[in-house]
């Protein structure tokens, strides 16, 4: 088997740069990849693209990097529980590019899937379709949607082997099996690293070769954003 | 004036499910629907960011971060229920494999426009799934109040909000009336009770067409 481990984070992470693009999974502050986050706020690189379904919250996740201002353009669907994002946006400091979260996922997925575009009808009619190109398919009007060019994507993962299989745990999986599909070098950071043999084949969720660099992620905080409980009783 | 509170537009949205119905509920009224369900329905709750079979909240220390809704509220799954990737998720709903979805609205216009997710130069949190959702959804219902803060009727003639989706929308629950989206108007169907047509006429700028006696809901 071909070993994808590399022995920590900064290992992980070796090759990034300003200016670059990175996806990064996780839907919220759930199933994000704390370590890798952690880590490019410490490079201090600068001027990144991120494409993510979120933008964190102001002390959590992807708000960390906006807080320091390392990233100049976010591609995502909501961003709504980030003041300290809704404030550069409105302010122009940050660039922002809002898409339909299927248009995204989908996206994330052509990318990986060497599809280099496909049509969708989110979007139709509104302003996420000015300026693309728009078909008409049995009656019904769809957008011309591209797949993304990131040079790195980081995801989460609950268990993974050395071989870089993955297997995502409850709703944490959400959009990490797309990018890791989607990296040019996907990085995947795992709460349990285990030796080859120990996965059963039949429940893999990411296949190893999606995977270029595995590593055993530690402090997870796994915060929650909105806590509902059913009382007790 | 009487009207309808959110939980009792919930509760009318609910007598709108159909049996064995995958159904997506948005965040705020349409969330509510999931209390009313009635006797004898069998329907599955669909969660965007990749649940199937959603069940109520986690008893009080059950909570689990990995597993939340697409409102990020830390939910359960019931048995039979499945999990999946956000790909997965919209395929389903592009697909048309969810029969219905329930969500707000900041305006519905009388073609069926819907704008819920943007106020230029102040409120941009983003669509979300709400694109994907509306584009594809077989039944859209929209959930919320007839007017805004301001009073200001949020049935319309023509959105002035940047559009979710184009001539999608073919009903209309709240807290004064039930009105189904044809032919370019609002045609009314139910009442509020204690509320009257004049009432709804009021509060509502787009073209209304009344029929006939216009029943009370039952509720």
């Amino acid at each position: 088997m071909i070993n994808k481990v590399v022995q920590n984070v900064e290992e992980a992470l070796e090759g990034v740069q300003s200016g670059m693009t990175f996806m990064l999974g996780g839907f919220g502050l759930c199933g994000i990849p704390e370590n890798s986050i952690a880590q490019l706020v410490n490079l201090g690189i600068t001027n990144l693209t991120c494409i993510s379904n979120n933008a964190g919250v102001d002390d959590f996740g992807l708000g960390l990097l906006l807080q320091k201002r390392q990233i100049k353009k976010m591609i995502s669907s909501y961003v709504g529980e980030n003041d300290e994002f809704e404030r550069q946006m409105l302010s122009g400091e940050l660039e922002v590019d809002l898409i339909p979260q299927g248009t995204l996922a989908e996206r994330c997925r052509a990318t990986g899937a060497g599809i280099p575009a496909f049509y969708t009808p989110a979007g139709y009619g509104t302003e996420v379709a000015q300026g693309k190109e728009t078909r008409e398919f049995n009656g019904k009007m769809y957008v011309l949607e591209h797949a993304f060019e990131p040079d790195f994507a980081f995801v989460k993962a609950w268990k993974g082997d050395t071989a870089g299989n993955l297997i995502f745990k409850g709703t944490a999986r959400n959009f990490n099996p797309m990018m890791a599909m989607a990296g040019k070098i996907t990085v995947a950071e795992v709460e349990e690293l285990l030796p080859v043999g120990e996965l059963d084949p039949n429940e893999i969720h990411t296949p190893g070769i999606f995977v270029q660099r595995i590593f055993k992620g530690a402090n997870y905080v796994k915060r929650i954003e909105q806590r509902t409980v059913t009382p007790k009783s | 004036m009487m009207s309808l509170s959110k939980q009792e537009i919930a509760q009318r949205i609910a007598q709108e499910l159909k049996h064995r119905w995958y159904v997506n509920l948005g965040i705020g009224i349409p969330t509510l629907v999931a209390n009313y369900i009635p006797k004898g329905i069998d329907v599955e709750f669909q969660s965007e960011n990749g649940l199937l079979g959603m069940g109520q909240f986690p008893i009080e220390g059950e909570e689990d971060a990995d597993m939340i809704n697409a409102g990020k509220q830390t939910v359960t799954v019931l048995d039979g229920g499945s999990i999946f990737d956000s790909a997965k998720s919209f395929a389903m709903i592009r697909g048309q494999h969810v029969q219905l979805t329930v969500l707000g609205a900041m305006e519905v216009a009388e073609n069926g426009d819907i704008a819920n997710w943007k106020i230029p130069g102040k409120m941009v949190k983003g669509m979300g799934g709400a694109m994907d959702l509306v584009a594809s959804a077989e039944n859209i219902i929209v959930a919320m109040m007839h007017t805004n803060k301001r009073g200001e009727s949020k049935l319309l003639k023509k959105c002035s909000l940047p559009l979710t989706g184009v001539g999608c929308v073919k009903k209309v629950v709240t807290n004064l009336a039930v009105l189904e989206i044809k032919n370019g108007a609002f045609h009314l169907l139910e009442r509020a009770p204690g509320v009257s047509v004049e009432d709804i006429k009021n509060a509502t700028a787009g073209t209304l067409v009344v029929n006939g006696t216009i029943p009370e809901m039952k509720m």
